[in-house]
């Protein structure tokens, strides 16, 4: 490949072929890896994804005999997304990648745990599609619970070894996040360069460190819960089961103790990836940058004291949900300390629409639209009305499919140069962002109404009542996909065409250490380590 | 520790520039890391009886509570109580209290009968959990025997009456979250009982403890 050349004369040959990825130590190199599986996963779940909105554009069943069916698209859509997708792109992908650089290390401080955390990824994968294919339920296949996997559903509900299959997946998976996990919070603690001291450390960096924090917290009360379903399911324990003198409810409170830092592991990375793209193409250091890295301390901290927001119908008492409620609406706060700083940053800068530009300042848009809904949900009160509904998963998606997906895309027009060598043409950006946006828009603006107006999650039809906005979500569905096209097309025009990047082809804007080596990177970068001089921000 | 990293990274240890890596820090950091997976992972087990143990003592989410005595005062308040009665799927038993509502003050203690008869050709094997709700009364729903979480055997077409003694505590009058509450349902469910035997996990462990302080109070 293009590093090639860059090989220098050390006394070891930089491995070829299979061997280079499969024995791979390198940050760089899995973190492409990381890239194309979440890649490859993310078409997975995306056809998931296309089928349901292709089945739900009418009432009736169209394409799904089994509702069963539609249920296990819905759960292998939202674990793939999650596990698969995001969590690859952001936090093995594009941080494995650029945190070494960007704080001058020469790699991750544990390069062979690197290698196991990711080639852990595509066996839990390959558990995960096997569940779709083994029996959950008598006489039909699939584990159709939702990613929550509320028992009792999810125990005597899905006797089969699908449900079993899952719970293993989700186990590889854990461990490899845990490992990445303790790994980056290594490498910034340790190998910074000198100079770099944690109020230099790009924001990406600091996002990088509360996200491996918020894992290495969470990540084991997941595995815990699931191991006591496993036991529950297959040894008799009845930690969930109500006759031998479990709760089911206990599974929900275990789970969301994971959930919601969960979600926060997926946005903190994505934070930080706009943070540097506003500012680059501002042309000005970011707003408030003390502001901007505590702001996302916080946010993993309170991200961790309000899990039962997710379970206000489930009987707490009225003082429980006074106090989720308010613990909630603090996270509004940092977060809008965070979109205002991205505001402030771009206000009297220099503005380039270049296209990861446009696709950060639609993140910014898109994902306080989500965090504003978000705001209406965190009401007990209203949540009563608009639990299970869409306009919950109109919510989450605004978040996470235009919020988290957006920052991915981002990050890929603003970084892609860098790891390639290549630029991706600016208007194959653009015209993605274009297709992107309003597909997004249309896929889940109306299921505000949706859910608005009664429509429950997780079914596989509705009543003639919600078909029009179905209808106009499908559509929106059609356009995301398309907009793929584009993207695909936009590697493809980048290595036919093979416009050199040059070292930093952002301009002065873009100030951090990897804008400071060739592109693509060295295979070992940091032959003398970069000096970090200047005070503290 | 020291040698594991070695063969993957000889160039840094030959190259003659300033690259540091403090393998015994960053195995302190980890290892502490480890510790914290570790203890989070004990968290959740621990959950376990520590929710339940919440759970018991504030009567949270509907749990009522277990009473040894006799509370000292009755009140003004009238409740009207209703009694349900369930059986899981599986266990083909009849379940049925001898009154489906009555109506008492807070702080009187009653007692109220069911009768269980099995259906079934053979002997079953069945276990009664319980709730109350409105949930946040859980707490003010005091029992002093019942007949929860003891395996009950039936024969064939064998009826059996079982009693449960409760009272509603008076101070419930002062929580004014439950000013407008005056029903208030105990819901039992038979389930047919776990054919593995003892449950392994701690689950079970406090489900006997419970059934012998109520047994030993009837």
């Amino acid at each position: 490949m293009a590093h090639a050349h860059a090989a220098d004369d050390h006394s070891h040959a930089m491995p070829s072929g299979w061997r280079r990825y499969l024995y791979s130590t390198n940050h760089k190199d899995i973190g492409v890896l990381y890239l194309i599986f979440a890649i490859v996963a993310g078409l997975v779940g995306g056809f998931l994804s296309v089928m349901m909105r292709l089945e739900l554009q009418e009432p009736g069943l169209q394409y799904f005999s089994d509702p069963h069916t539609f249920n296990v698209f819905v759960t292998g859509h939202g674990v793939i997304m999650i596990f698969f997708m995001a969590m690859p792109a952001l936090i093995g992908g594009f941080a494995n990648y650029f945190v070494p650089i960007m704080i001058g290390a020469p790699d991750m401080a544990f390069p062979r745990m690197n290698n196991i955390s990711f080639w852990l990824l595509p066996a839990a994968l390959g558990l995960l599609l096997i569940s779709l294919f083994v029996e959950g339920p008598p006489g039909s296949n699939g584990f159709g619970g939702g990613w929550t996997a509320y028992p009792p559903l999810s125990t005597v509900g899905h006797p089969g070894p699908a449900m079993d299959f899952a719970i293993l997946s989700l186990h590889i998976a854990g461990a490899s996040s845990i490992l990445g996990s303790i790994n980056f919070i290594t490498t910034i603690f340790n190998m910074r360069a000198p100079g770099m001291t944690l109020h230099k450390m790009p924001l990406f960096a600091w996002a990088m460190l509360v996200t491996a924090f918020l894992l290495v917290l969470s990540l084991p009360v997941l595995a815990g819960a699931i191991t006591m379903l496993l036991t529950d399911r297959n040894f008799g324990t009845t930690f969930f089961a109500p006759e031998g003198g479990g709760d089911p409810i206990l599974f929900q409170h275990l789970f969301w103790f994971f959930g919601h830092p969960e979600v926060y592991v997926i946005i903190l990375p994505a934070f930080g990836i706009i943070s540097h793209i506003i500012s680059t193409f501002s042309k000005k250091p970011v707003f408030g940058y003390l502001g901007m890295a505590y702001a996302m301390v916080a946010i993993g901290f309170v991200g961790f004291i309000v899990w039962a927001h997710h379970m206000y119908t489930v009987g707490l008492s009225l003082a429980a949900q006074q106090y989720f409620v308010a613990a909630t609406m603090v996270i509004a706060v940092p977060t809008g300390v965070k979109i205002f700083s991205w505001i402030a940053t771009m206000w009297g800068g220099s503005l380039q629409f270049r296209a990861p530009m446009v696709w950060a300042i639609g993140f910014v848009f898109l994902f306080t639209v989500g965090g504003v809904t978000g705001v209406v949900l965190a009401n007990a009160g209203a949540d009563r009305v608009l639990h299970d509904t869409y306009y919950v998963v109109a919510h989450f998606h605004y978040v996470l499919s235009l919020g988290a997906v957006f920052a991915i895309f981002a990050a890929w027009y603003y970084w892609f140069p860098k790891m390639s060598g290549y630029m991706i043409p600016d208007w194959i950006g653009n015209l993605h962002f274009a297709i992107a946006f309003v597909g997004a828009n249309l896929l889940f603006f109306p299921q505000h109404f949706l859910g608005l107006a009664g429509m429950p999650r997780r079914y596989v039809d509705y009543p003639d009542a919600y078909a029009g906005w179905n209808k106009i979500s499908s559509y929106g569905s059609y356009i995301f996909a398309f907009g793929l096209l584009v993207f695909f097309y936009g590697i493809w025009a980048a290595y036919a065409k093979k416009q050199k990047a040059g070292e930093n082809p952002w301009g002065e804007g873009a100030t951090t250490l990897e804008w400071t080596l060739t592109s693509p990177p060295p295979f070992h970068q940091f032959e003398t380590l970069p000096r970090i001089t200047g005070g503290d921000h | 520790m020291n040698n594991r990293h070695a063969p993957s990274e000889p160039p840094m240890a030959n190259r003659p520039q300033p690259v540091i890596v403090n393998e015994r820090r960053n195995g302190r950091v980890a290892l502490s890391l480890f510790g914290g997976v570790a203890f989070m992972l004990g968290a959740a087990y621990a959950a376990v009886p520590l929710y339940d143990l919440f759970c018991k003592t504030t009567g949270f989410g509907g749990t009522p509570i277990v009473a040894k005595q006799a509370p000292a005062r009755v009140s003004e308040r009238m409740f009207k109580v209703r009694f349900d009665a369930n059986v899981a799927p599986g266990l083909g038993w009849k379940f049925q209290p001898e009154a489906e509502e009555i109506t008492i003050r807070a702080g009187e203690v009653r007692t109220v009968s069911y009768t269980i008869s099995s259906r079934r050709p053979h002997e079953t094997v069945g276990i009664a959990s319980f709730n109350v709700s409105p949930d946040q009364t859980g707490g003010y729903f005091n029992k002093i025997s019942c007949f929860c979480f003891t395996e009950v055997t039936l024969k064939p077409g064998e009826s059996r009456s079982e009693e449960v003694v409760f009272f509603i505590d008076p101070d419930i009058e002062k929580n004014r979250e439950l000013d407008s509450v005056d029903t208030i349902t105990l819901s039992y469910t038979f389930f047919p009982a776990r054919s593995g035997g003892k449950p392994l996990a701690d689950a079970g462990q406090l489900a006997g403890s419970r059934a012998e302080r109520e047994t030993v109070s009837k």
